[in-house]
């Protein structure tokens, strides 16, 4: 399949320049990489400028209310899990408003790609904070600058119990691909922090990484079984190191071929190594962490609700409404 | 006797509802009509012996039964607070029979339920010619059970048995089908079978031999002859209503989805149906009220039969996806087991105040169909009925029970599948195939439904505006005005296909009762009594063709509500010219059948 059979006749209406663009490109691409015909493909999104993807693919696709994609996707996998299923979302739609539906779907494991679309800031409204807006960060809804904290999307995906996680920027077309493709691929609930730019609202807010000449030296892309290198000349390395005295573990930088350098795992259940990659970044001078942070296998909701259905209808002696019936206390007049 | 009304009342530990319910279907199975009315606390074990605590069961059997009955006949009192609480609320008639446990009005026990003097029927005004039956219950349980292993606590679980027994011996009931209906009940207990079975016959026995200073009282022959000939059983207003839903899915030949989230008193829906994996229902308990509504859009977009059930606060937190079900067009069942409210209101109790949030409560012009049961046998019939208008008509239907229908139980004639009326769910026709869009409507004005997993519909829906033509996003003026016009339409033309208003009662007379929903019962038992007219609405949006017809043939037309006369409302907006008079109640109970005669006698 190509990706131009995933494009929908419909006039794309991103603001020029948006880094949305782009993951519509990558989404049409690795969706013809995974080739799934188009009808049984669902897109669903809830409300803000990401959420109108579903309309430029040509697969079914449902834009409903704000912050509610979650679970009306839910609802379509568990009914009907022979479907492949993505919602696409935003800071806002997510983690906001719809915070509840993700940390819940996530929890259950629901066989679903989501694509999290970070611009850390409200875009529809016209520029809003969001909840992932630095601390500080001054909007026409924080003139003096916001005083909470952001959520790192990560962190609160593995403190729902996250099984997939992967982080990809607007500007790095093959990364982006790779991570839809294997967001896809696993089986569970699959979040994909798709890092976009906000021209008019936020311009340059992933510029630490988005900047071509820092890209190399400010993020690096985690691949399963590779050693952890990156830096223009793919001269460093990271490994980690426990402080003596508090036990607390961090990542440092090392030269490339020191021994002590890590390789990635993305499959190793326990979180603590996810976490703390996936908490790098300008704050802590480390590189972002791209591409498929974590990635391992557990039993999905609606694998799991669908087989124990089947089990009891297995076993059962009633499976229509008038042996149903005949199992009550009744009595003929 | 014709009919006789029981009220069994004590601690919400003390088995009250198991006790009532037990007896109400042997009265069933014996023939009678029934209707019963559990009445519980909020709480789930308030301080034992408190009046908090008290748990009642009223219910009525005999003939021409359309009510639990205003004042009961015979009241069961277990301790001290439950006879203050039947007392206070005046529960029972001048000339009823109280049967009280003299083992719970102990010093103690009054102190519990705030009594102030040591004389409790003196203290409570209870009139002299009602007729006080001491029994040492408690002491007589322990006799009865002496023999047996059993620890004291365990004894004491068994006293409801023993008044049991005794209101069969009074009522003369046949003590072999009272044993086997226990048996029954108690089938996964079997340890629990013997020890209560010889507590029920020793009460049974206590009535017998003692020659208490009662007679017995014979009820009249069976009065449900004259119905319809069929298996019958006993049936709870929610369980009525899952079975509706899952006999429509397999009529419709659809999988049956539930999103919910627990919220009293419609919880058993939700138990009902995710015990039901035999009928390859789906029952998902969603993470709120918005996700239980949400997941059932989807399943409904992905092609199920889609339901919801919740109560009023549900509801109101359901509003913004109703409207996106209104605007996708996407079939979907709400069922609303109305409280009384607002906010948290008084969860336990009934009331029939969510009438105008189903009809008006979301944002825009977001017409959906509303339904209301009117008896707890009949909310299988709306339920069906729901989902059929939702699958022929691509829309929303809400359907409004409440807490007295949900709980409280009517005898019900089980229907076969292939009695039930055809499900046509509005499929895609296949000439449609490659061009298919979400806006091509049927000459009804019913848009078609494809879902994905159909090869050559793949389409984009939303909740957002869409070209009448196109079905894409569409921000034009006049667009906008004619796809309003559409919504409405659909839900207006529903009206051509559902049935016209039959008026019950003396037809002829200048007085019409007016009542929707769960009233049914009174308003027939008053409308007998004041030889009237009585108009009960099932079909609430879109009303039936012929209302203003109905309506206009009355002199004098009396809306009946438990709410400040929101259908009253309801109606003179859409019926402009017709003079209407309102009696409402709003005090969480169903109404009393003398209080609407009174009224309308005046």
């Amino acid at each position: 399949m190509q990706a131009s059979d995933f494009k929908s006749d419909q006039y794309v209406r991103f603001c020029p320049g948006c880094g949305d663009h782009a993951i519509c490109m990558a989404l049409q691409k690795a969706m013809a990489q995974i080739g799934i015909p188009t009808h049984e493909v669902a897109v669903i999104s809830g409300i803000g400028c990401s959420s109108r993807m579903p309309h430029y693919l040509n697969t079914y696709g449902f834009n409903t209310i704000h912050g509610r994609g979650g679970a009306i996707a839910t609802g379509v996998k568990t009914s009907h899990p022979e479907l492949t299923v993505w919602q696409m979302s935003g800071d806002g739609d997510c983690l906001a408003i719809g915070g509840n539906h993700f940390i819940h779907e996530i929890r259950r494991n629901v066989d679903l790609n989501v694509c999290m679309f970070n611009n850390r800031i409200y875009g529809l409204t016209k520029g809003q904070y969001s909840p992932t807006s630095p601390k500080g960060f001054v909007s026409k809804s924080s003139p003096f600058g916001t005083v909470e904290r952001p959520f790192v999307p990560a962190q609160l995906v593995l403190g729902a119990g996250g099984t997939f996680f992967a982080r990809t920027l607007d500007v790095d077309m093959p990364t982006t691909v790779d991570c839809l493709v294997a967001a896809q691929q696993h089986k569970g609930c699959s979040i994909v922090e798709c890092l976009v730019n906000c021209v008019i609202f936020n311009n340059g807010t992933h510029a630490w990484i988005a900047d071509r000449e820092q890209r190399a030296e400010h993020s690096i892309i985690l691949k399963h079984g590779q050693k952890m290198i990156f830096g223009r000349d793919n001269d460093k390395g990271l490994t980690v190191e426990i402080d003596p005295v508090t036990f607390v573990p961090k990542i440092v930088v090392v030269a490339a071929d020191d021994p002590r350098v890590l390789t990635h795992d993305a499959t190793q259940p326990d979180p603590t190594l996810h976490r703390l990659l996936a908490l790098m970044g300008e704050e802590n001078g480390l590189p972002v962490a791209l591409g498929v942070i974590r990635n391992v296998e557990a039993e999905t909701y609606d694998q799991a609700v669908n087989k124990q259905i089947a089990d009891v209808r297995e076993k059962a002696k009633a499976k229509t409404f008038d042996e149903l019936t005949a199992t009550l206390d009744s009595w003929q007049l | 006797m014709k009919n006789i009304v029981v009220r069994f009342c004590g601690d919400s530990g003390d088995g009250m509802q198991l006790t009532g319910n037990m007896f109400a279907q042997l009265g069933a199975e014996l023939g009678h009509e029934i209707s019963t009315l559990p009445d519980f606390p909020a709480e789930i074990r308030a301080p034992q012996g408190t009046i908090g605590g008290v748990s009642g069961f009223q219910v009525q059997l005999g003939s021409g039964v359309y009510t639990p009955g205003d004042k009961a006949d015979v009241i069961v009192a277990m301790n001290a607070a439950a006879l203050k609480v039947s007392a206070m609320n005046k529960h029972y008639h001048d000339h009823a029979i109280i049967i009280v446990d003299t083992d719970a009005l102990s010093a103690k026990d009054l102190e519990k339920a705030l009594y102030k003097t040591d004389n409790p029927f003196t203290e409570l005004g209870i009139p002299e010619t009602v007729q006080i039956v001491p029994v040492a219950l408690t002491t007589l349980t322990k006799e009865a059970l002496k023999e047996s292993e059993m620890d004291n606590k365990a004894v004491l679980k068994c006293r409801n048995m023993f008044a049991l027994g005794l209101i069969y011996w009074l009522f003369d009931e046949p003590m072999e089908k009272a044993i086997r209906l226990l048996e029954d009940k108690f089938k996964k207990k079997p340890a629990l079978i013997a020890p209560n079975t010889k507590v029920m016959v020793d009460g049974y026995n206590y009535g017998q031999n003692l020659a208490l200073s009662v007679n017995q009282i014979h009820i009249e022959e069976a009065g449900v002859k004259n119905q319809a000939s069929g298996r019958y059983t006993s049936i709870a207003g929610n369980k009525a209503t899952a079975w509706g839903l899952i006999a429509a899915s397999q009529k419709a030949g659809k999988r049956l989805f539930l999103g919910s989230y627990p919220i009293t008193p419609a919880t058993d829906i939700l138990h009902e149906l995710a015990a039901r994996k035999d009928m390859n229902v789906m029952a998902v308990q969603a993470e709120d009220e918005i996700a239980g509504v949400c997941t059932a859009i989807g399943a409904s977009f992905a092609g199920d039969l889609a339901c919801t059930t919740t109560s009023g606060p549900g509801l109101s937190l359901k509003s913004e996806a109703i409207g996106l079900a209104v605007m996708a067009e996407l079939p979907l069942v709400v069922v609303d087991v109305q409280r009384g409210g607002p906010s948290t209101g008084l969860p336990t109790k009934t009331e029939q105040t969510d009438l105008l949030q189903a009809l008006y409560g979301r944002n825009g012009e977001c017409p959906a169909v509303v339904l209301a049961a009117s008896s707890s046998a009949n909310c299988f019939d709306f339920a069906y009925e729901a989902c059929k208008i939702a699958l022929e008509n691509m829309t929303p239907v809400i359907l409004l029970t409440d807490t007295y229908l949900a709980n409280g139980t009517a005898l019900w004639r089980i229907p076969k599948l292939a009695e039930l009326p055809e499900i046509t769910p509005q499929s895609v026709p296949e000439a449609l195939k490659g061009c298919y869009n979400p806006a091509i409507r049927d000459e009804r004005g019913v848009r078609y439904w494809a879902f994905p997993g159909m090869e050559g519909y793949e389409h984009r829906n939303i909740g957002l505006e869409r070209d009448a033509v196109r079905g894409t996003i569409s921000t034009n003026p006049e667009n906008h005005e004619q796809m309003v016009l559409a919504r409405k339409h659909k839900i207006e033309q529903i009206a051509n296909s559902i049935p016209e208003l039959q008026v019950q009662g003396n037809a002829h007379s200048n007085l019409l009762l007016v009542g929707w929903g769960s009233t049914e019962g009174h308003l027939h038992a008053a409308a007998d009594k004041l030889n009237c007219a009585l108009a009960q609405f099932n079909y609430i949006s879109p009303l039936p063709k012929n209302t203003r017809e109905v309506l206009k043939q009355y002199k004098r037309i009396i809306v009946c509500e438990l709410n400040t006369g929101q259908f009253a409302a309801y109606l003179r907006s859409q019926l402009p010219g017709i003079e209407i008079e309102q009696f409402n109640e709003i005090q969480g109970q169903p109404f009393a059948v003398e209080r609407i005669v009174n009224y309308a006698s005046k």
